[in-house]
């Protein structure tokens, strides 16, 4: 997919400067967030997976994790547009860099699916820029550090919390997340795609994330 | 560094995370990012997103074979090297554009010196060094400027700019950054498009200066 040009117009510039204050619509009518019944459990399980594969180099949890991403990352590769045997490869090469990273994988900050979503979300990107995209540098956690199980569990339930706010958006606002986060789109093609103006597909966009943003703060302050 | 107070506006670190912009401005965030504890934070709460979508995402039919061979693969698996690490005012991803090696500056006059990273079709990326004091040519330019404060601070129009700090310049922005007095000022400065130098250097000079 060619990105050329794809700073060239205008709007595209204009969307990094920083907005007038108050431009961003606030007012966005609160769906009555249901009392949803959030187990992190399944997902806290995940992560413990991934910590096996880190700390045992446990072949049987990493099977377990491949088990549960690896037929979702094929998925995510077919949406970006690659061809069934290509999002096959894609999918050996994320998992592969799963094992051979997971002594960067820091429980505390991460849930599992979102450390293999940005492997594999750098990976994608990489099929198609010509350089690899420059990544921050890593955290240096100090080696004597305890893990601290409060901490890694607060994370679970925020992401619980969080998928079960996606579950409340929307099938149009959960599609503009997906084209964003999912498929190879800068913001500006996604109204190519779906013929909707691009200040729509934006706010769209920032409204699914507000919400999700305040349903995770709702948490946070009870 | 914890009194960062000018950071990258989060559509600009979500075009990052989405892979979209030019590669001298994912420098300056990946750099920034590195150095602010507030921007990390989004960019993984963006990855937080990600993981939820993907988590929730139908399961697509593998090949039969996959699993196998992929554990075959865990046999014969070379970790990768580990990433660059920071050094000094420098975080990794500028270690990284620097090749690992320290920063080979070349004189532009009125004491300011600056070193090309990179300059193509995608923009340019530059490390510029300001004596302390000293106003850096007033310029304007064809896109969009992202400057990275890596040590001591500059001051314009915009506000007082120190270590960690990002301004994002648009072309309509006629700025003269004034280096602090606390010291040189060492910046990280990224283009979509050349600088046009409003004096000092006229216009024709421009592709020798590669500015
Ligand atoms: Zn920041």
């Amino acid at each position: 997919m060619s990105l050329d040009g794809r700073l060239t117009s205008p709007e595209a510039r204009d969307a990094f400067l920083p907005e007038a204050p108050g431009s961003v619509s606030m007012v966005m009518h609160r769906r009555k967030s249901k009392e949803t019944c959030v187990t992190p459990a399944e997902r806290t399980e995940q992560t413990q997976w991934l910590l096996a594969v880190r700390d045992a180099r446990d072949r049987e949890a990493f099977g377990r994790l491949f088990d549960f991403f690896a037929p979702r990352l094929k998925a995510m590769l077919l949406r970006s547009g690659l061809r069934d045997g290509s999002a096959e490869d894609v999918v050996q090469d994320v998992m592969l860099s799963v094992w051979n990273k997971a002594a960067q994988f820091d429980p505390h900050r991460a849930e599992a699916s979102a450390w293999i979503y940005r492997i594999a979300r750098n990976r994608q990107i990489d099929l198609y820029r010509r350089r690899p995209l420059p990544e921050p540098e890593l955290v240096q956690e100090p080696e004597s550090a305890e893990p601290d199980a409060a901490q890694i569990l607060a994370m679970a339930q925020e992401a619980a919390q969080l998928r079960a706010a996606l579950r409340n958006l929307s099938p149009e606002q959960t599609e503009a997340l997906r084209h964003a986060y999912m498929d190879e789109l800068p913001h500006s093609e996604i109204s190519r795609i779906t013929g909707l103006p691009l200040g729509t597909i934006k706010s769209r966009i920032r409204l699914g994330l507000d919400r999700l943003r305040r349903d995770l703060s709702d948490l946070r302050s009870r | 560094m914890s009194k960062i107070t000018h950071h990258i506006p989060e559509e600009m670190l979500r075009a990052y995370a989405a892979g979209t912009l030019p590669q001298p401005f994912a420098v300056v965030i990946a750099a920034h990012v590195s150095l602010c504890d507030a921007c990390r934070a989004s960019v993984e709460t963006e990855a937080a997103l990600g993981g939820a979508l993907l988590s929730e995402l139908a399961p697509a039919g593998l090949d039969e074979g996959a699993r196998d061979r992929l554990f075959a693969a865990l046999d014969t698996a070379v970790p990768p090297p580990p990433p660059l690490r920071g050094s000094g005012i420098f975080p990794a991803p500028v270690m990284e554009a620097l090749k690992g090696q320290p920063p080979r500056w070349k004189m532009l006059g009125g004491g300011i010196r600056q070193q090309i990273l990179s300059a193509d079709g995608e923009g340019s990326l530059r490390l510029l060094y300001i004596p302390r004091g000293r106003a850096v040519p007033e310029h304007s330019h064809g896109g969009l400027e992202l400057t990275l404060v890596l040590q001591g601070s500059f001051s314009d129009c915009e506000g007082r700019f120190a270590a960690g700090d990002v301004e994002v310049a648009s072309d309509d922005l006629d700025h003269q950054p004034i280096a602090g007095d606390e010291g040189p000022c060492i910046c990280l400065a990224a283009t979509d498009a050349p600088l046009r130098f409003r004096a000092m250097i006229p216009r024709l000079l421009q592709p020798l200066f590669r500015i």
